[in-house]
């Protein structure tokens, strides 16, 4: 398994697999009443953090802590050596300097776990990078739809919404073109720039138009601090464009998956009704989370997926 | 004074029309005379066969940092760093702290460059008070005063307001001074820290288009036109801005322009690694672009290679991508990359290339430089081997900052020997700072 992870161009169709597999086995942990495995016992990681964020880092802390490593949590608040001036070369030196074996950083400078990587001898974990990349969250989005469809291999998936600032957008695209699904990018040309046609994807400006054919309709959360940027007139006009509303629910597939990053804007991109309909799988998108974190560190921290034997 | 007979190399002198082998003796500052094979006649030979004797080159766009940045770079360091490179002028940006729009600044960057004595320091002067866009700098004082102000540039930002560029190009006319664009239409290049395209999408980078480059191009070639003032444009960059000026000059339009070395030897591609030593403004482009100034530069549609000399600080640079300043150092690559990247694929030839580095940039800013180097002629003087390998190493760089992509990259072509007005500047590859003053 690879040292880093910074982007999902690195991964193979197999070795997402394996990936996913793995956290399928250590899915299992968590419905035991001793929630931990020994496996990373003696290890230590630690969540750098320069954005806030609170369900990702607490996610990539009770992974670790459940595969019994030392988890040490830096975030960049007006508390710390970074609020002091600190650099971040010299804020990675330290954690270096400390032993650390991981280092999961989330930054919201794009490619800054790029050059993390080349400072320290740690392994490093993109928890997500301005507007570049989320790994870790399209290969919980992956292993949530192999839950309900066997094969990716032709998975019809509408990418709904804001792609051009958003680093959920590009990890899943790559994820799910590597695994053989079939990508449409839905919004605005102000939200989806033509480049984004040369990932493999499809590009539309009609969610109408796609509603019948897709298995998966994952939406993109609306930034609303990108209102002054003039992107599109009005959160309403866009509800009414691109919004989930349950209308266009009842028009789709009724096996459909309904998915998104979080956190949500109930009532914009997605109608409070629809992210509690049977079809929405956010919740489980959560919990998957938790098990592909774990999975991660496991794999790249030196654990063993082959035989499964730490895990019994 | 001293003496010295350069031995047998080969004379490229495109102001005379002259590329032969010839021995030149200079003497009182001046070429004292050509000839096949001159008699030493007491001077100090110095044996340059094999070697290039062209006129000293002229650096249109040097970023020094004083006033205000003496870490960073000083004129006489800069000064050193372009002696090194070949250089016998450099024209310093006015963007320094504080902006150089008054002829108090302008005086004195002038007299340290007369200080420093390693090349003829000509300060550009600001466009605006404060390179702000909105009120006009001392421009007549500065044409006026001991720096002699020929080019006049917001550098560091476009002339956002047309109406404004258009006053300023108009007050302008009364010297016949130039008003040198960087062409940057902000609103559009917002927020951008790389070239807006395919890599740009991928790498979630928020771009910077070629349009914001080519509309004040267009917009300033036409005001150009409006009010007869001659127009400069920085360091161009795109495919699209190439055939601006190509037309523009096709139909008469007072307008030159420059390139960088960086813009023709590299492309967005450096920035997958993101490394903010190619963080540049403005962006390494595509390869369709890169690959348009090369044609730009060969057929005459570009007039000067000019480095944007941007020295920062480690600290300013050893960041997140997005967090760097843009800039890089260029005054010691710009010959080599020139010969590897233009001269020696065979895009241009090595007259061409010293019309590019020497002859087009002097002309455009008046000086007694670029040739031609015959009787009587000021003795600006650079000699090199067009084949010598060497590798970019920023220890050996007299730049005080190494923020360069090209730290370790081979490069062909050599900096034998600098003469400055007579004076041996560089001597075998070293500045000879000590014997100045």
């Amino acid at each position: 398994m690879m040292k880093h992870l910074l982007s999902m161009d690195q991964l193979s169709s197999a070795e997402i697999v394996t990936i996913l597999d793995t956290a399928e086995s250590l899915r299992s942990v968590t419905d035991r009443p001793i929630k931990k495995l020994p496996t990373l016992r003696g290890r230590t990681v630690c969540n750098l953090f320069y954005e806030a964020s609170t369900r990702t880092r607490i996610s990539f802390e009770l992974a670790a802590k459940r595969l019994s490593a030392d988890v040490i949590n830096f975030s960049a608040d007006s508390k710390s050596s970074v609020a002091k001036g600190e650099s971040f070369k010299d804020t990675a030196w330290t954690l270096e300097a400390m032993g650390v074996d991981a280092i999961i950083v989330r930054h919201g400078s794009s490619g800054a776990p790029h050059q993390l990587s080349q400072w320290v001898k740690a392994s490093v974990l993109n928890a997500g990078d301005g507007q570049h990349e989320h790994p870790t969250q399209a290969l919980l989005d992956l292993y949530s739809m192999r839950e309900h469809f066997k094969d990716l291999e032709g998975l019809k998936v509408a990418i709904v919404g804001d792609v051009l600032h958003s680093r959920v957008a590009r990890s899943n695209v790559k994820g799910l073109v590597t695994m053989g699904a079939d990508v449409i990018l839905i919004g605005p040309p102000t939200l989806i720039p033509p480049q984004a046609a040369t990932w493999g994807a499809r590009i539309g400006y009609d969610l109408d138009e796609v509603l019948e054919e897709i298995d998966v309709c994952y939406l993109l959360r609306v930034q609303k601090e990108r209102q002054s940027e003039q992107l599109f007139p009005s959160l309403r006009e866009y509800a009414a464009l691109w919004g989930l509303d349950s209308r266009r629910l009842a028009r789709m597939k009724p096996e459909v998956l309904v998915m998104h990053p979080g956190p949500m804007n109930r009532g914009v991109e997605i109608g409070a009704d629809v992210s509690e309909s049977p079809r929405s799988i956010i919740l489980d998108q959560v919990a998957n989370g938790l098990a592909v974190r774990m999975s991660l560190l496991y794999l790249m921290l030196g654990g063993r997926s082959e035989d499964g034997e730490v895990f019994e | 004074m001293s003496r010295y007979l350069l031995r047998g190399g080969r004379v490229i002198d495109p102001a005379s029309g002259v590329d032969e082998r010839r021995d030149l003796l200079i003497e009182d500052g001046v070429v004292a005379s050509t000839g096949a094979t001159l008699d030493e006649a007491g001077a100090e030979v110095i044996d340059v066969a094999g070697a290039v004797v062209a006129p000293g080159l002229v650096d249109l766009h040097t970023h020094v940092r004083e006033p205000g940045r003496e870490d960073e770079e000083t004129i006489a360091s800069a000064s050193a760093a372009a002696a090194a490179g070949g250089y016998t002028a450099i024209c310093t940006m006015p963007n320094t702290d504080p902006v150089a729009d008054s002829a108090a600044i302008v005086e004195k960057v002038w007299a340290l460059g007369r200080e420093a004595g390693l090349v003829e320091v000509v300060a550009a002067g600001a466009l605006s008070k404060g390179q702000r866009g909105e009120k006009m700098a001392d421009i007549g004082e500065m044409v006026r005063s001991v720096a002699r102000v020929r080019l006049f540039t917001d550098d560091g930002h476009g002339v956002q307001n047309s109406l404004f560029a258009r006053r300023v190009m108009e007050y302008l006319v009364t010297f016949d001074a130039i008003y040198a664009e960087h062409c940057e239409d902000e609103a559009l290049a917002a927020g951008g820290m790389m070239h807006e395209g395919e890599r740009s999408m991928a790498l979630g980078m928020r771009g910077i288009p070629s349009e914001a480059e080519e509309l004040m191009a267009a917009r300033d070639i036409a005001l150009a036109k409006l009010t007869g003032c001659r127009l400069h444009l920085l360091h161009i960059s795109t495919a699209g801005t190439a055939e601006i000026v190509r037309r523009a000059r096709a139909e008469g339009v007072r307008v030159t322009a420059e390139a960088t070395p960086h813009h023709f030897s590299l492309t967005d591609a450096e920035l997958e690694s993101y490394d903010p030593n190619a963080k540049v403004n403005p962006p390494l482009r595509t390869e369709e672009d890169r690959a348009a100034i090369v044609r730009a530069l060969a057929d005459g549609t570009i007039d000067a290679i000019a480095t944007d000399h941007a020295p920062h600080a480690l600290e300013e640079k050893d960041v997140e991508f997005q967090y760097a300043p843009p800039g890089m150092v260029g005054l010691e690559t710009s010959l080599a990359l020139t010969l590897t990247e233009l001269v020696h694929p065979g895009h241009i030839s090595l007259t061409r290339a010293i019309e590019l580095l020497s002859v087009g940039p002097s002309r455009i800013l008046g000086l007694p430089q670029g040739g031609p180097l015959t009787s009587g002629d000021p003795a600006h003087v650079v000699v090199f081997d067009p084949d010598g390998e060497w590798t970019v190493d920023p220890a050996r760089l007299r730049s005080l900052c190494k923020n360069t992509p090209f730290v370790g990259r081979k490069l062909r072509g050599r900096v034998l020997h600098t003469f400055f007005a007579g004076r041996l500047t560089v001597r075998d590859g070293v500045v000879l700072a000590g014997e100045l003053v």
